[in-house]
């Protein structure tokens, strides 16, 4: 093993753990206000992936702007979508929840697939070049995308732990009775957590276009490993949420190296044992 | 009780004449999924657990079956059964785990399985990787009869799925049944009874991964392929796409919601993308508009309008 | 029976009514608790909710705060209507509600569950006026919501719905569970609360601790209104109220 490969790997891992942990901590936040698995998440990446690829083809808006208005089309396309979809189902049984999601989930995909094909479309990087470390070669945008993502998963976690607006949050993520009963409009709170939620998934999409290809299957995929890191780091919760999914990205880059073709497996793995070992979540916080 | 024979009857005859007038590979498709659908049927509608992973099952019973197939000269029925037990003891071992945890992340959990079962059929050398496995042998039934034409097999598959809606039907109107739709409703309750909720739902998962099994063994002669498709996730979707499109926890209702979804993907299968958007427009729409399905919203539109008064009943009946 | 309960009693008998209850029918999904509820809330007054367990009080409360959405009559308070109203417009208008379970959050800290309540209304209390009143709370400020002792948990669900300036509290059994001597401090507060003028609507069993705190009695039976007292015919004749009560 040579430390190239090693260093490579990590660095691979480092980055999938970077849309891990981001798509995951999205899940945790709409899943402790709402009890719905937001199916849709997957879906609502790819489309903040197609839209700034759309917006640079059609309209020559650049990567920088589209890292901002691509997310907020997301959210309010998914605000919508709660208040006319999930809000009226949300006094039922909460897998109704989950399967609108994923019948939105198969529509979106599948227009999508049907308008621009099943091929991924390549979407130039907005940073060019990058700094040999003797080891490796780390380019740019690779090292923005990590830095991005850390600095995204800390503030997002200190505006939910440590601020009066997330004890709002996590309030009615135990009582929301309670916290409606204080004057607060809670069904707004929750269509614009999920609105923030969707508006997440859609700044990963952004942010992963130069890296892998954007394509319309490029959320699904990833959706199954995010739920599999959302049970080992304990439903709804956002630190685990964090943690887990850098940790499992450099475990399945790590994991390449030993042993390549267990690496989409590995995930799935490591679920089981925590579901062996710690059947309430890594990070359960009640 | 007599009308209810009469159907049965008319449906027995309409069942035997089918071939005749219709393709028996569409018919055998049907009853493939009406099998898996009430599978699937037997965990969400009776004990209120939503797997999100049993293309598992599906898949892996198909490329067992047809590898037993392709590398013995073993009779049919037996295949089908090795089949049925592999993904038996995948259910077994994967509801030990599942089982842990409720609702929601019993879905999560089944799909996150499902996806592993999926990646390691992908790999296995023995299922033909992206390419599938192809021309898999009908073999003679118990060694002696030949089904090699589907048309007559078509006889074989629809006596093999009266055999397992039977059986379904036996299981869901047993003492278990009952304990399982308790369990469904009120949970704690059943605990306060000394029962232990945990081991009825293991068994219902098992059970409910062994029809599955049977339909995916069942689809694999009659196709006489098995491809990745069979264990993906979109086929995990589908499932509950019929089940509730059909009438959750309803005994007809499956089979109804199989035959639509097949002959739906038959009519759209040259266009493309639209077929997985019509299901996905479908299922939304019943989510929103129709929780109770086909089979329940006819039995409470009969119900009205027989008996205006009488609406509860049907739901009941249903 | 204490003088201070007696002094307002006069004062409230003349006051106008905040809030008016009329024909109040509720529903817990299909099953119907409340049929055709009527009394009356005056300013200033601490009128209690009395019964036995599932006579329908704290559904009461619920359908008055829109927490059960699914009731048909008329709720008023100043004149505006609530049926209707989803409960955070309720709030809104002045009402506060300290619910029976006292539902402190366990992932707030005491200071964040007591500020936890946006100030609604020109009165609300701020955080000194807040501890002031509840000095113990300030000694247990950052610790966790829920590790507080039940007697100190039902200070703090009481000094929580101060902030938001309802002149108007629904309290739901604030004595349930607690050591006499327990019970005996948050009857102290909440007297002292009511000294300030604020209007209080009270969901008792405890028929001993509401006559020491009580203007008048709401008898509520099988979710009708079975009587209506004023503390001092109470005084006069326990024996009315305790027949009802079964004591």
């Amino acid at each position: 093993m040579t430390v190239q490969l090693l260093a490579g790997q990590l660095l691979l891992g480092l980055i999938n753990g970077s849309f891990y942990a981001l798509l995951s901590m999205g899940l945790a936040i709409i899943f402790g206000l709402m009890n719905v698995v937001n199916f849709a998440h997957g879906a609502q990446y790819m489309i903040g992936a197609f839209t700034a690829w759309f917006l640079l083809t059609n309209f020559g808006v650049p990567y920088w702007a589209a890292l901002v208005i691509a997310p907020l089309i997301v959210a309010a396309l998914a605000m919508i979508m709660e208040r006319l979809l999930l809000r009226p189902l949300s006094n039922l049984d909460h897998l109704y929840g989950l399967l609108a999601t994923y019948a939105i989930a198969l529509i979106v995909e599948g227009l999508v697939r049907q308008r621009y094909g099943a091929t991924g479309i390549p979407y130039d990087s907005p940073i060019k070049g990058g700094v040999h470390l003797g080891f490796m070669f780390l380019p740019w945008y690779r090292l923005w995308v990590v830095l991005f993502s850390v600095v995204t998963c800390v503030g997002t976690w200190f505006l939910i732990e440590k601020t009066r607006l997330g004890a709002y949050l996590r309030a009615a993520n135990e009582m929301p009775q309670i916290v409606e009963s204080f004057g607060i409009n809670v069904p707004k709170m929750i269509t614009l957590t999920y609105g923030f939620g969707a508006g997440l998934a859609a700044l990963s999409g952004v942010l992963a276009a130069p890296i892998y290809q954007v394509s319309p299957s490029m959320g699904s995929n990833v959706m199954i490993v995010v739920f599999a890191i959302v049970v080992i780091g304990g439903m709804g919760s956002i630190s685990g949420a964090i943690i887990t999914g850098y940790l499992l990205g450099i475990v399945e880059g790590l994991t390449k190296i030993v042993y390549p073709e267990g690496a989409n497996m590995v995930v799935f793995v490591f679920m089981a044992a925590a579901l062996m070992w710690r059947p309430d979540g890594m990070m359960k916080s009640n | 009780m007599n009308k209810t024979l009469l159907i049965a009857a008319v449906a027995l005859v309409a069942a035997l004449i089918a071939p005749v007038y219709i393709y028996p590979v569409l018919l055998m498709t049907i009853l493939c999924f009406a099998i898996f659908a009430s599978s699937f049927n037997l965990l969400l509608g009776y004990a209120g657990l939503l797997s999100f992973g049993h293309a598992m099952f599906f898949g892996t019973s198909a490329y067992i079956t047809g590898y037993i197939l392709k590398t013995t000269s073993i009779s049919l029925e037996l295949a089908l059964i090795g089949g049925m037990l592999v993904s038996t003891v995948m259910a077994a071992i994967v509801g030990l785990l599942a089982i842990r945890r409720a609702g929601i992340q019993f879905a999560m959990i089944t799909l996150a399985f499902s996806q592993f079962v999926y990646f390691v059929l992908l790999q296995a050398p023995f299922t033909g990787g992206e390419n599938g496995m192809q021309g898999i042998p009908r073999n003679a039934l118990f060694g002696l009869i030949d089904v090699k034409d589907s048309f007559h097999f078509y006889y074989v598959v629809l006596a093999v799925s009266a055999l397992a809606l039977f059986l379904f039907y036996r299981i869901v109107n047993s003492p278990f049944g009952e304990i399982l739709r308790a369990i469904k409703d009120k949970e704690p309750r059943v605990e306060s009874l000394g029962m232990k909720p945990e081991q009825f739902k293991y068994l219902a998962f098992v059970l409910s991964a062994s029809l599955a099994g049977l339909a995916g063994a069942l689809k694999a002669t009659v196709f006489q392929f098995a491809t990745l498709t069979d264990a993906s996730w979109p086929i995990s979707g589908e499932v509950i796409l019929m089940t509730l499109l059909g009438g959750l926890g309803t005994l007809s209702g499956p089979m109804f919601g199989a035959a639509i979804v097949v002959i739906l993907n038959d009519e759209l299968a040259g266009l493309g993308e639209w077929a997985l958007i019509a299901q996905g427009v479908i299922l939304l729409v019943v989510i929103v508009f129709f929780r109770r399905g086909f089979v329940g919203e006819m039995a409470a539109l009969l119900a009205k309008w027989k008996k205006p008064a009488a609406k509860t009943d049907a739901e009941a009946t249903a | 029976m204490s003088e201070t309960a007696l002094k307002s009693s006069a004062a409230a008998g003349t006051a106008p009514a905040m809030l008016s209850v009329e024909n109040l029918h509720a529903w817990y999904a299909e099953s119907k608790v409340l049929h055709g509820i009527n009394f009356d809330v005056r300013e200033g007054e601490l009128l209690t909710l009395i019964g036995r367990n599932g006579a329908g009080k704290t559904t009461t409360l619920r359908a008055i705060m829109g927490i059960l959405q699914k009731r048909t009559g008329s709720i008023r308070i100043n004149g505006d209507e609530l049926i209707g109203k989803r409960t955070f417009e309720i709030a809104r208008k002045g009402i506060a509600y300290c619910p029976e379970e006292r539902a402190i959050f366990s992932s707030l800290s005491v200071r964040e569950n007591l500020l936890l309540p946006p100030v609604l209304k020109p009165g609300g209390l701020t955080e000194e006026e807040v501890f002031e009143i509840f000095p113990n709370l300030l000694r247990r400020a950052s610790s966790q919501g829920t590790k507080l002792s039940g007697g100190e948990q039902q200070m703090l669900a009481l000094a929580r719905i101060l902030r938001t300036g309802s002149r108007l509290l629904l309290l739901d059994e604030p004595s349930e569970g607690l050591a006499p001597v327990v019970v005996k401090e948050i009857g102290e507060m909440i007297l002292k609360i009511k000294a300030r003028g604020y209007t209080v609507l009270l969901v008792e069993q405890n028929l001993r601790f509401a006559r020491k705190v009580a203007d008048r009695h709401v008898v509520i039976e099988n979710g009708e209104v079975a009587d209506i007292l004023t503390a001092e015919e109470v005084e006069r004749a326990p024996e009315r109220i305790q027949s009802y009560l079964g004591v």
